[in-house]
Formats: C-alpha cells, structure tokens, sequence
C-alpha cells in the first residue's frame, strides 16, 4: 500500500513538472524577444552564428559615420546608413568592446535605412556598419575610431 | 517612471526626420562602486517607433549604447501633422512611451 501510494506521488510530481516546463516554455519566449546571444558575442563569427546569417562582406553600398578621434568614449556619435533598397537589419558594432554589438535595427519599408545613435567605447577600436539583407547576404563597412579616454569601466 | 523623452520631428521632402533623446541611466554592468561591487546593468533593450501608429522599425540596444541615448532616423512618407510615436523598454521591464507632432 505504502509502496503504492509513493509512486503515485512520484508520478504526479513527474506530471507537475513537466506541465511546469511546458506552461514555462512559451512564456519565456515571449519575453526573450531581445536577441541575448547576438549581444553577447565577442566576435564577428560569434555574432553571425547567433543571427544565423553568413559571413559577412565588405560592400561600399553600406557606411559608417562617426568622428576620427573621440575625446570622450562614453559618448561618441556613430550612424549607420546604407543605399542599397531590402535591408532587413542594420547593426552597429564596436570591435573591442567587451561585447561587440551595440544596436541592431529591424528596418521595415517605412523608414530610411540610415540610423545615428551614440555609444560607449571602451577603448580606439574599429566600428563596423553591419547590414543584413532580404537573401540574407551581409554586408559590412568599418572605421576605426581612435578614443582618448575609455566609456566602459571606471 | 522615468523621465519623458524629448523628441522633435521635422518634415523634409518626402520624409520626416526625427531626433529623440531618451532619459536612461544606460548602466553596463562592467562599473563597479566604491565599494567595489559590480553596479548591475541597466539598460534599454528594446525600441519601436510608430508613425500615425504603425510601427515602422523595432531596434534592440546593448548595455554599449550611451547614457541618455539619442536616436536619430527617417520615417518615408511622412508629413506635418503627422504623429510619431516612439517606446522603449528596459531589461527591468520598465516601459515609457512618448508622442510627437511631425512639424
């Protein structure tokens, strides 16, 4: 009898759990829209893996503004534009930051593919323009922006 | 609740360019305190604008993006009138969204 009654506690807590698991399983992927793999890559490779897209080409169509030298690494002025019609992404990078994206953009036909925001830097590294488009080929233009005084630790 | 975002919307043409500057501490996590603890991040990580409530671009931002952020895109096919709304949502889960004319 004893013997019994434990399995059937053993089961319904199997049960529980595993309805626990699957009332959990939507919900956190509702909530998890921020893509957390693509910010915490620490490379290029990395950072296309977690997009799932490929490796990324050089293109003249896709630009990066931002100042040659920033006195102030916590706030140094970027954009990143490009004028080719059909990108589906575009993404600022920063190389040596201890994670490289910054800021990725979901374009949709309404807006101009052409976005200016401010970053933190940690240090001179190279800033990249990153555009990923509708077939999926990704496309990348880089500038490298020299810091006087870091942004990120303290 | 934070601080309301400033944002201006100029027509130019065809298109309308918009300027915002949100209020947003922007913390990395990579600080550390006087005490020597590591200040938890805090950040913005989600942003949508709508024109005439139409969502025209989502973004995701990073802990690298700068205190007090300032964003500045084109939304096509706007003109004087027009409303431009722009929300943020932080990884706390807070949220504020703000409105403004296009002039």
């Amino acid at each position: 009898m004893t013997q019994t009654r434990r399995e059937m506690l053993q089961r319904s807590a199997a049960v529980a759990g595993m309805l626990a698991s699957l009332g959990l399983l939507p919900q956190l992927a509702h909530a998890n829209t921020w893509n957390k793999a693509a910010f915490d890559a620490k490379n290029m490779a990395d950072l296309m893996k977690a997009l799932g897209t490929s490796a990324p080409a050089e293109s003249k169509d896709v630009t990066i503004t931002g100042p040659d030298i920033a006195e102030n690494g916590a706030v140094v002025p970027v954009g990143c534009s490009t004028t080719l019609a059909g990108a589906k992404k575009l993404m600022i990078l920063v190389e040596k930051n201890p994670n490289m994206l910054c800021a990725l953009f979901d374009v949709t036909e309404g807006v101009d593919p052409n976005f200016s925001t401010r970053v933190k830097m940690g240090q001179s590294s190279d800033v990249y323009a990153v555009a990923v488009m509708a077939d999926n080929k990704v496309l990348f233009a880089k500038k490298e922006i020299k810091v006087t005084l870091g942004g990120c630790g303290g | 609740m934070a601080d309301p975002m400033r944002i201006r919307a100029q027509a130019a043409g065809d298109k309308a360019t918009v300027r915002v500057l949100m209020a947003h501490e922007m913390e990395t996590g990579q600080r550390k305190d006087s005490a020597g603890k590591t200040i938890p991040a805090w950040f913005i990580q989600d942003v949508v604008a709508s024109h005439n409530g139409k969502p025209v671009f989502s973004a995701q931002w990073g802990p690298a993006v700068s205190k007090n952020p300032f964003l500045q895109f084109s939304v096509r096919g706007a003109k004087a009138g027009d409303k431009i709304s722009v929300t943020w949502t932080d990884n706390k889960g807070d949220k504020r969204t703000d409105e403004a004319t296009v002039s």
